[in-house]
């Protein structure tokens, strides 16, 4: 199959120019002005568009095996698509969890069938428990990169020590999500200005800033890498970058609805507001927006998390926390850039060159199986590109999306800039804005 | 701003004017004395009907709002909740359509989760939602009995009647909240409803159980209950439960006895003529000591008493909404 994109903004990480980009057997063969494409090509007309390498989303819930209800893998990649991500990162809380050769090679068989490059963040501990080591080297024989027990943290720092002392010379990467379970006290809302008043019990920010303030610590006791997950205080960015200046080992992620939403939107209990960490304050938002423009962010990523309708139609305490994410992160995080004044290089950093040099899937270190992701647009990469439409407007609707679920918490919302195409491991999955 | 609840859900007194609020406690007026009579029921809501879905614990609350609805000539739809489908795993959202097929003008809830009520109110918005008690959120009727029992009483003490007292007397009276303010959905409703007439309030209560926001509440916290009890003219007094005195929150209830308990050492120096009041049930010598409940000042039956004509004007006002005579 062979593809033409014409004449789209073509984004490179310093400077970007207009002009066409050939696609052939799955790999880039030729980048120019204006380039000939065999009579059989298929043209995506680029024009408006920003044309750069495909997202990577370093954290989705794609809920498969256990929870088919809610999501597959397959409706995840098909979302994911549309959102324009070439590759996902399954978070490993399924049932039974990704802790074992069997279901991460399940899941790695599954979403090679997907359109998507499909990649595994194993377990850190067996059952995700948080006590014994699970076994870390045989997944990342595998593939698996990234190691996590997403949901909670481990909380035992002698645990996560161990973890880190093992993960280390493995050349994976420890994804830790910062939130001290006691001091969060099952919480099911941001501690603060809100919290009281609707007598519901508070996760504070304090729970998230002591565990960051831990983990860089066993980061510098250690030598090992680390990635934070989803951060959503000030304060948490602010320790992070402050390590990583330091020369740590060190990087963070941050999901859209952190900056887009703030814990206000809880105040009518609606259980499409409940997520952990929990919605914080105006100031919190204010911030990452501004560590996201002054480029201090490695990663945007969704936190994608699917709930079956009866789910989140339960008290605000009794439902599941988490929302969807990958079909509108590309938009919000646009608009949070600054719409009009969104830096293109620092779009697709965040969405592509960050999360793939996190997740090793750069050409120099992608692991088996997968395509190379987060290079250049230039000839010889992986065919792994999103086109984005930066003036496009439009509406997010629960029942229209392709996700399984509809726990989206901006359903009704007008978004500006949609991804236009999609062309994931060489094939065109998205066109117009639709699949294909 | 909700300015009259006729035709309304009463699902918090958070958004609720002073008006609102009046016309509640002037409509209960009227039921105290139909409570008087021999035949203690009026067609008000002939026809009607209520269901009474208590997901929570509840004897008094229940007894309260089902003897309401039956004196304003309801009928009355009880869900008994351990013979329930909701024991089977049934959503509340599937418990409340269930209901709500059977024909219902109006559903008095209680539940355990902060909430439960407003998202009812979403489920079925053709039905009046009247909150009977949500997690630790609201408790509306009972700040509303809570102010109409201050009313009365002060009212009856200065020769006149609550009717004829309007809001007036509210105005700087000063009115304490003591004990667990931060688990407490009747603290938030009474404090609601209190600063809304006019009232100055203030709350009292170990460190560990005043809310994260409380710098937001229209009160001040005050940290010497000693002086605060001279100071006040109303003490309201709060349950604590046991499980908070297990050194969870407080060391031991004994410890919070001598922090913040109503001893009978508190009570004597006390201004004689401080009202004290509880929403019930008490523990007895734990936040208050029982020779002062069986004290004159003590007007916690006076508090029962008046949940019925309450949640009688309630459920009128709610349900018969406008245009209807009694």
């Amino acid at each position: 199959m062979s593809i033409v994109l014409r004449q789209g903004l073509i984004i490179g990480p310093t400077s970007s120019v207009i002009g066409d980009v050939l696609i052939l057997d799955g790999v880039i063969a030729e980048v120019g002005a204006t380039v000939d494409a065999p009579s059989d090509a298929f043209e995506v007309d680029a024009r408006d568009c920003w044309v750069g390498p495909g997202f990577v989303d370093l954290h989705t819930h794609l809920r498969e095996p256990g929870r088919e209800a809610a999501e597959t893998i397959e409706s995840g990649a098909r979302a994911g698509a549309l959102g324009g991500y070439c590759a996902l990162v399954a978070m490993p809380n399924t049932e039974p969890c990704l802790d074992n050769v069997a279901t991460v090679s399940y899941v790695l068989a599954r979403g090679a069938t997907t359109p998507l490059d499909i990649c595994v963040a194993g377990a850190i501990t067996q059952g995700r428990r948080g006590e014994a080591l699970a076994p870390m080297a045989e997944m990342a024989a595998l593939g698996a990169r990234l190691f996590t027990v997403d949901g909670i943290g481990v909380q035992d720092p002698s645990a996560l020590r161990r973890a880190l002392l093992y993960a280390d010379p493995l050349g994976v990467r420890l994804a830790q999500h910062c939130e001290d379970e006691r001091l969060a006290d099952g919480g099911t809302m941001n501690e603060g200005a809100l919290s009281g008043r609707l007598g519901l019990t508070g996760r504070p920010a304090l729970a998230e800033e002591l565990m960051v303030m831990r983990d860089i610590e066993l980061v510098r006791a250690t030598g090992a890498a680390m990635h934070f997950l989803h951060l959503s205080t000030a304060r948490s960015v602010d320790l992070v970058v402050a390590a990583r200046a330091q020369g740590l080992r060190v990087t963070f992620e941050i999901a859209p609805h952190h900056f887009t939403l703030d814990e206000q939107c809880c105040e009518g209990f609606d259980p499409a507001f409940k997520v952990h960490p929990p919605l914080r304050t105006k100031d919190d938002v204010a911030a990452l927006v501004g560590a996201l423009r002054r480029g201090d962010v490695d990663a945007v990523a969704t936190d994608h998390a699917p709930h079956a309708p009866e789910l989140k139609d339960l008290p605000f305490d009794e439902a599941p926390a988490g929302m969807l994410g990958l079909e509108h992160a590309a938009s919000l995080t646009y608009e949070a850039l600054g719409g009009a004044q969104c830096d293109p290089a620092v779009f697709f950093h965040v969405l592509s060159r960050g999360p793939s040099a996190i997740a090793q899937l750069r050409r120099e270190d992608a692991p088996p199986r997968h395509s190379a992701h987060g290079g250049a647009v230039v000839a010889g990469e992986d065919a792994n590109l999103t086109v984005f439409s930066p003036s496009t407007r439009w509406s997010v609707d629960r029942s229209t999306l392709t996700s399984r679920s509809m726990n989206t918490p901006y359903d009704g919302r007008e978004l500006l800039g949609r991804v236009r195409a999609t062309i994931a491991k060489g094939r065109l999955v998205v066109d117009q804005g639709v699949l294909t | 701003m909700i300015t009259s609840i006729r035709g309304q859900s009463l699902l918090s007194l958070n958004e609720i004017s002073r008006e609102a609020i009046l016309e509640v406690l002037n409509t209960a007026e009227s039921f105290v004395e139909v409570n008087r009579r021999t035949i203690k029921k009026v067609p008000a809501l002939k026809g009607r009907v209520v269901a009474s879905l208590f997901f929570e614990e509840s004897t008094r609350t229940r007894l309260s709002f089902e003897t309401a609805a039956k004196r304003l000539s309801a009928d009355v739809l009880s869900l008994a909740v351990a013979s329930s489908s909701v024991k089977k795993g049934e959503s509340l959202r599937d418990t409340i359509a269930t209901i709500d097929a059977l024909g219902i003008d109006a559903v008095v809830l209680r539940h355990r989760s902060s909430g439960a009520a407003l998202q009812v109110s979403r489920y079925v918005p053709h039905v009046r939602v009247i909150n009977a008690g949500d997690g630790q959120h609201q408790h509306p009727t009972q700040g509303l009995l809570d102010a109409f029992t201050i009313r009365q009483v002060l009212s009856e003490r200065r020769g006149t009647t609550g009717l004829e007292s309007g809001g007036e007397l509210f105005e700087g009276l000063r009115i304490l909240i003591v004990g667990d303010i931060r688990h407490s959905r009747v603290a938030r409703s009474d404090i609601a409803a209190y600063s809304t007439l006019g009232a100055e309030v203030r709350v009292c209560a170990p460190g560990t159980l005043l809310p994260d926001d409380i710098e937001r509440w229209p009160v001040t916290v005050a940290t010497n209950f000693d002086e605060s009890l001279e100071w006040a003219d109303v003490v309201g007094l709060l349950r604590l439960q046991a499980e908070r005195g297990s050194g969870a929150f407080v060391p031991s209830l004994d410890e919070f006895t001598f922090t913040h308990g109503l001893t009978v050492e508190r009570f004597a120096r006390m201004r004689p003529e401080t009202l004290i009041m509880h929403p019930g049930p008490m523990n007895r010598g734990v936040e208050v000591d029982s020779r002062v409940v069986d004290a004159p000042a003590a007007i916690v039956e006076q508090q029962v008493a008046n949940g019925v004509p309450i949640r009688m004007a309630v459920l009128y006002l709610s349900v018969a909404g406008s245009g209807e005579s009694l």
